[in-house]
């Protein structure tokens, strides 16, 4: 059904106007050795009716499960509001806002959304998104190296999402920039600082500095922050946007802030949805606006003197630049940014604040109750927020499949990552739930560990 | 108006917060934030109006024809959104195990092998979140695919001119140097230069088919050869398979790698600048070098392929496993069109741009390349209309606003001078095209008659033509509280 209008008699008509007595004909440019045979693997196609319930049955066959997962994408609730006013088909079916003047309503609303990323972080400048979490973070590294020309080194903590280092690592390896590792302590989770100090001046391009880091722990920003400039080395922030709402925020860090800010977007009114679409964030200092990739919005005014907005310093962009571009990336996640403006205004400076607080306060809720256990401890002695290591006496991934069955998914097993750490498990309970819930999979927990 | 000035400081949205006080006692202070941000505070009804208003400010498939070469903006079908957005698919976290994902690893397992059979590939990887990620990772495997012959001197990467931008900047990505090469005087790749410029450098060449040009590149195979006989490999940019979906695969061309727009072929919204989605498609040799994750089948069960099953992996792009709602939509619009359906897409896109380019030229608008056929596209030259009156394309685009049709792609590819390139697509109807055409034809008029009417367009939108320049020198990127 593919959604075609045109009746036989236009079709007819249509044809006589080309001149051509054919559809086929029309493709006559084609060397007819290449012309392909009917598709194999391509089922006939279904009415609305059948592909509704095909759909209707896949998702109802993942079940429903009650979540404990974070590593860096929360489930929080997202109000009605949002996704009823993002699925306009005017947001929803629009193109990248390149003629301006028809593109009022998307430019507008990038322009108040960077207004907003720039204030919750701190930061002079936001661009209109990126494509998630660990590729901005891929393209705040290339940022930084261009910005120190020359240096082709950053420092990247363990404490780092490790999906996020193997990433950038993809990303940046192919221009023969080097990631270096900066360990641990295993007693607090928290970045060694010391080991910036390492380094001298000049020999690193930038420290990567995250807030809460994977683990939830929190990091003493403004150390490491103070040690990376004191080498001539950049910062680039990696942060929870929703714990901007409660922590020191990357512009405010140390004596003169991070210089670059990024995460990932999603828990800012987006779905979990099995990983994307989500997007990425990227907020700098005014003096780097140039280095950093993506689209960005500025306010100006149209030929009788009224406000407007427009794509700007678009001179950094592949299709103007070409292979002298800032970056290859061509899009931003229009769609989630309107999300996540939607999220913003809806929530404001209040209520995002008590959704941090409240995930924080569920959290410590869940590790106190989990710990209650026998054989169950909390990982780190350290300020954490919002995501907690525990630590148990037995292999983490046997204890998540039984808690699966009981309708609960646990968490993260970190022992893949950090064997260092042993039968660890990053687990994490943000607003959406509830107390019955937590208790719920405490219980099930000491119940599965006495066995 | 801007949404912060419809703020007002203790103004909140009570039902959109948790209700419970949190006591916050165990953060020290210097880790706390001491200032509050600025977002507004505003109520529920406020931002829901504000946002309504501001998206009456667009254009839209939805609400426009809108005719954009190189973008394909045809009809998102409105199912594939509602059966995406099922709570089942939306709730599901990334990291939750393969075992509570099986309905929508199906979905994400048969998508791949639709995309393996459209594109005549071996094998496919969804992972890549637009066509420029997908070129990236394209480029990355050509790279990893040398290194690993002992071939590393290979650091060319043949680029056509009339080439998307994306092409040159993915290959400065990926450390490669560029060359362009030229386009002939019919809109083919010049092979008499290619032959001189390939040699041991040569790690690929990029090209889309049917090209920016909107022609099919009729020497494809004499290039195949070239290509590869110098031992370089042939990338294919699926920026324009809408034209030629179930009538030619690329990989019969001879393509080794090939990435797809899912939202431009599959009709994912291209919501005001993305998201999309960049699948890559490889043949046999590029196989072991696919980024992942990618979803594979055991006896009726399917899990993610990760770093130990593919060890020369050129690895991860991302935290998770691509757009996996985009992807989702595609799938949901493969499942409607079916096989036939998708021959069809390709038919009736080459029909709507024949008839259109025909139509334009019988009111006297020049080609590009007249004698050729138009693909999904063509190119419009508006060069006799800028020497004679010093109306410019930009100008009758902005003109066709007022008409109430977007414009199409503005001076693209580069090489033609005053060009327009014409995307109609096939859900449009024949009504809708000839009333762009009319338009076309009564803003020509215009040039004539009261030809500032068309340079100062465009009137009717809700602002007038921007200062860009003024945007660029005076930067304003972000509101700020001047109250304060």
């Amino acid at each position: 059904m593919p959604f075609i209008p045109h009746t036989k008699q236009e079709i007819e008509e249509m044809l006589a106007v080309v001149g051509v007595a054919s559809i086929d004909e029309l493709f006559s440019e084609i060397p007819a050795e290449l012309v392909s045979e009917q598709l194999t693997h391509v089922p006939a196609g279904m009415t609305e009716m059948e592909v509704a319930r095909l759909m209707t049955a896949r998702s109802q066959q993942d079940g429903n499960y009650i979540n404990f997962i974070g590593g860096g994408v929360y489930e929080h609730h997202i109000p009605a509001a949002v996704w009823e006013l993002t699925t306009r088909g005017e947001f929803y079916t629009a193109y990248t806002p390149y003629q301006a003047e028809a593109s009022q309503g998307t430019l507008q609303l990038v322009y108040e959304f960077q207004s907003m990323m720039t204030s919750l972080m701190t930061m002079d400048v936001s661009n209109a998104s990126l494509y998630e979490g660990a590729s901005a973070l891929a393209e705040a590294v290339l940022a930084a190296v261009r910005v120190k020309k020359g240096i082709n080194t950053v420092l990247m903590p363990r404490t780092v999402n490790p999906v996020y280092r193997k990433a950038v690592n993809s990303i940046v390896k192919n221009q023969n920039i080097e990631l270096i590792e900066i360990p641990f302590s295993i007693e607090n989770g928290a970045t060694d600082a010391a080991a910036i100090q390492n380094y001298s001046d000049r020999q690193v391009a930038a420290v990567v500095v995250p807030q809460p880091n994977y683990f939830g722990v929190l990091e003493d920003v403004d150390t490491l922050t103070d040690q990376a400039h004191e080498i001539g080395a950049l910062v680039i922030g990696v942060v929870n946007p929703t714990a901007m709402a409660l922590l020191k925020p990357p512009g405010q860090w140390g004596k003169e802030g991070a210089d670059i800010a990024v995460g990932e977007g999603q828990p800012l009114g987006i779905p979990l949805s099995s990983g994307g679409p989500y997007m990425g964030f990227m907020c700098c200092k005014q003096k780097y606006v140039r280095q950093i990739p993506g689209r960005i919005v500025g306010r100006t005014r149209d030929e009788q003197g009224d406000t407007g907005f427009t794509l700007t310093l678009q001179a950094r962009e592949q299709h103007i630049r070409r292979s002298k571009a800032t970056s290859n990336i061509c899009t931003n996640q229009g769609l989630m940014v309107v999300a996540a403006t939607l999220y913003l205004a809806l929530l404001g400076p209040q209520g995002l604040r008590r959704v941090a607080e409240r995930c924080h306060h569920n959290t410590n809720t869940l590790a106190q109750k989990l710990c209650a256990t026998e054989g169950v401890h909390r990982c780190f002695n350290q300020p954490f927020f919002h995501e907690a290591v525990i630590r148990l006496d037995r292999p983490v991934a046997d204890v998540l499949s039984a808690i699966e069955a009981q309708g609960i998914n646990g968490g993260i097993d970190l022992s893949p990552d950090y064997p260092e750490l042993g039968n660890a498990l990053l687990t994490c309970a943000t607003e959406t739930r509830t107390i019955d819930e937590i208790e719920s999979y405490a219980t099930h927990l000491e119940r599965i560990l006495s066995r | 108006m801007l949404i912060f000035e419809k703020s007002l400081n203790g103004r909140t949205n009570p039902s959109q917060a948790p209700s419970e006080d949190s006591v916050i006692d165990d953060i020290p202070q210097h880790l706390l934030r001491a200032d509050e941000p600025q977002l507004p505070s505003v109520s529920e009804l406020q931002a829901v109006r504000h946002y309504t208003r501001l998206s009456q400010k667009n254009f839209s498939i939805d609400t426009n024809f809108y005719p954009l070469g190189s973008c394909t903006m045809k009809y998102n079908p409105r199912a594939c959104n509602k059966y995406a957005m099922l709570p089942g698919f939306l709730n599901r976290h990334p990291y939750s195990s393969e075992r509570t994902g099986q309905g929508f690893l199906a979905c994400m397992y048969e998508l791949q092998q639709m995309l393996l059979d459209i594109t005549g590939m071996r094998a496919v990887s969804l992972c890549p979140l637009a066509g420029a990620q997908g070129e990236f990772t394209g480029v990355a495997m050509i790279k990893a695919y040398h290194q690993s012959r002992g071939d590393a001197e290979r650091s060319e990467i043949l680029v056509p001119d009339a080439a998307h931008g994306t092409n040159p900047a993915t290959a400065t990505m990926c450390g490669f140097k560029v060359k362009e090469i030229p386009t002939d005087e019919n809109g083919d790749v010049d092979v008499g230069i290619l032959r001189q410029v390939v040699g041991p450098n040569t790690a690929g060449l990029m090209l889309t088919n049917p090209s920016t040009l909107g022609v099919f590149e009729r020497h494809i195979l004499e290039v195949e050869e070239i290509v590869h006989t110098a031992g370089g490999l042939l990338y294919y940019d699926g920026a324009n398979l809408n034209a030629i979906m179930g009538k030619v695969k690329p990989g019969d061309m001879g393509f080794d790698v090939i990435h797809m727009n899912l939202h431009k072929t599959f009709s994912t919204p291209h919501g005001g600048g993305g998201p999309g989605a960049g699948p890559v498609g490889v043949n046999e040799r590029l196989r072991p070098f696919l980024p992942i994750p990618y979803v594979i089948e055991t006896s009726g069960e399917y899990r993610w392929a990760k770093e130990d099953d593919c060890p020369r992996s050129i690895g991860r792009l991302s935290a998770n496993m691509g757009n996996a709602g985009v992807l989702i939509r595609a799938y949901i619009y493969a499942r409607l069109l079916g096989r036939e359906g998708m021959r069809r897409v390709a038919e009736f896109a080459t029909l709507n741009a024949n008839y259109m380019m025909r139509k334009l030229q019988e009111r006297g608008v020049d080609m590009a390349f007249p004698g050729r056929r138009a693909t999904h596209e063509f190119i419009v030259t508006l060069k006799k209309l800028k020497d004679k009156q010093g109306v410019s394309a930009m100008d009758v685009a902005k003109r066709l606003l007022d008409k109430g049709h977007h414009a199409p792609t503005v001076y693209f590819p580069l090489l033609v001078p005053e060009c327009f390139l014409i995307e109609p697509t096939e859900t449009e109807s024949r009504q809708e095209l000839d009333s762009f055409i009319s338009a076309f034809a009564e803003i020509l008029q215009e040039t004539e008659t009261d030809p500032d009417l068309v340079r100062h367009a465009p009137h009717s939108t809700p602002v007038r033509r921007l200062d860009e320049v003024r945007a660029a020198r005076e930067l304003d990127l972000a509101w700020r509280d001047e109250s304060n």
